[in-house]
């Protein structure tokens, strides 16, 4: 493989990982978040090689049409997306958020998702969603 | 591929990433945690001919406390730094402006010796080691080898510092504080996260009847680099820090100690007045904590 390779393009062109968007592929939109060995990362400004024998968790692996991941039930109850185009970064961020502050304040979401940027929702409904599933339960 | 081609290195030693950097003269740059490097590569405004990648290097990594102060390697993440009770407990500046930097998911990768050495204006660690007057362990070829550049000796000008070709900045040792120090940072910047538009870093140490004996206060973008506001400085040494005298202080670093650029986020004016504010906020702080610590 290239080096050059960001780790973005290639789970999206070479795993066909398509639920890990690209938006402004310079580290400002949060649309490309993964996690790499379970903290959330930007795959835009990874190369690929450098996630060889690391651990990468994207979307894909959070739940399924059938099996909702809780806070992606959440959303879904609390109309947290629009278009959706932000939405699996934002998941990809608060996860590992809600894992470190299980029962976050308010300001602490918001600023959880200042590295996110959506132009649908205004944030509020995104807010009201998290608020719904927390306190979050071990082992959620 | 958004990124030109390169040569890729991956040593897993610092001999071995010295050795690189040497047979490649000016040509080869370092990769630490890619947060500023990656994006400028991405947009092709930064085409290194050769990259050589510090994150397989494991003895550049971590934070010890040694004879001398709190040492810190420069491939430690940020988010390391934030979350590290010694750096809590023996350097509380640095640990309270780790959260300004960035978002949680660009400090889970970014380094502090990359931010160190990209020496971006607007960033918060220059300052905050600045106002520390934090060390920079640099390693090069010979004949230099080792040196230790003090953090004001080590910027010198717009992402400008002085690593020569071939020098990693490899440590940074943050020194004891004296007794009866105390510290505070602030910036303002439009959303969490974003560039600030002006930022301070101070601090303070107090005698036994509570006058001020040292204040380093270090400003964040307002200047080609990180600024230490030494006339700011001189009027409040050896005064006891009143609301007035402290006030007095933050207008002469407002006035007298920068030159500050006006962009399409802030005029010159409009930063010297942050500045202004942000000067006498986060020295009522820091006295206030040098009172009781």
């Amino acid at each position: 493989m290239e080096p050059r390779l960001l780790l973005s393009d290639f789970l999206r062109q070479d795993l066909g990982l398509t639920g890990t968007h690209v938006g402004c592929e310079h580290g400002v939109c949060g649309a490309c978040t993964v996690l790499l060995d379970g903290e959330a990362v930007r795959s835009c400004l990874i190369l690929a090689v450098q996630a060889d024998g690391h651990e990468v968790a994207t979307v894909e692996g959070l739940g399924s049409v059938e099996d909702l991941h809780p806070l992606q039930a959440a959303f879904r109850q609390a109309h947290a997306l629009q278009c959706g185009f932000c939405t699996p970064g934002i998941l990809m961020t608060l996860v590992p958020f809600l894992d470190e502050h299980p029962n976050p304040a308010e300001s602490e979401i918001r600023e959880a998702l200042s590295g996110n940027l959506c132009r649908c929702t205004g944030y509020q409904n995104i807010v009201d969603a998290v608020k719904l599933s927390t306190p979050v339960p071990a082992g959620w | 591929m958004k990124p030109a081609p390169f040569a890729y290195h991956r040593p897993e030693t610092l001999d071995e990433a010295l050795a690189v950097l040497a047979a490649h003269g000016g040509e080869a740059k370092p990769l630490a945690g890619g947060q500023s490097l990656i994006p400028a590569m991405n947009f092709r405004l930064a085409r290194p001919a050769v990259l050589v990648d510090l994150n397989r290097i494991t003895e550049l990594s971590g934070i010890r406390q040694g004879g001398d102060g709190l040492h810190i390697g420069a491939m430690t993440r940020q988010r390391a730094v934030e979350r590290d009770p010694i750096v809590a407990r023996d350097a509380p500046l640095l640990a309270e402006a780790m959260p300004f930097i960035a978002h949680p998911q660009i400090r889970n990768r970014g380094t502090v010796g990359g931010s160190l050495a990209h020496a971006d204006p607007a960033a918060e660690l220059p300052a905050v080691m600045l106002a520390l007057d934090a060390k920079l362990q640099v390693r090069g070829p010979a004949p230099r080898g080792v040196r230790s550049i003090p953090a004001g000796e080590f910027y010198t000008g717009l992402f400008e510092t002085a690593l020569a070709p071939g020098e990693l900045l490899v440590d940074v040792t943050v020194p004891r504080a004296a007794p009866r120090s105390g510290s505070a940072f602030a910036e303002v910047a439009r959303r969490h996260g974003d560039y600030a538009l002006a930022g301070v870093a101070v601090r303070v140490t107090v005698d036994d009847a509570g006058r001020c004996r040292e204040a380093r206060i270090a400003l964040l973008s307002v200047g080609d680099g990180p600024v230490l506001a030494r006339k700011a400085a001189k009027a409040i040494t050896g005064e006891s820090p009143t609301p007035e005298a402290i006030r007095e202080a933050a207008d002469v670093a407002a006035a007298k100690d920068i030159d500050p650029p006006g962009d399409i986020h802030a005029s010159p004016a409009y930063r010297r007045q942050l500045v202004a504010v942000l000067v006498r906020r986060t020295l009522e702080r820091a006295f206030e904590r040098a009172r009781n610590g």
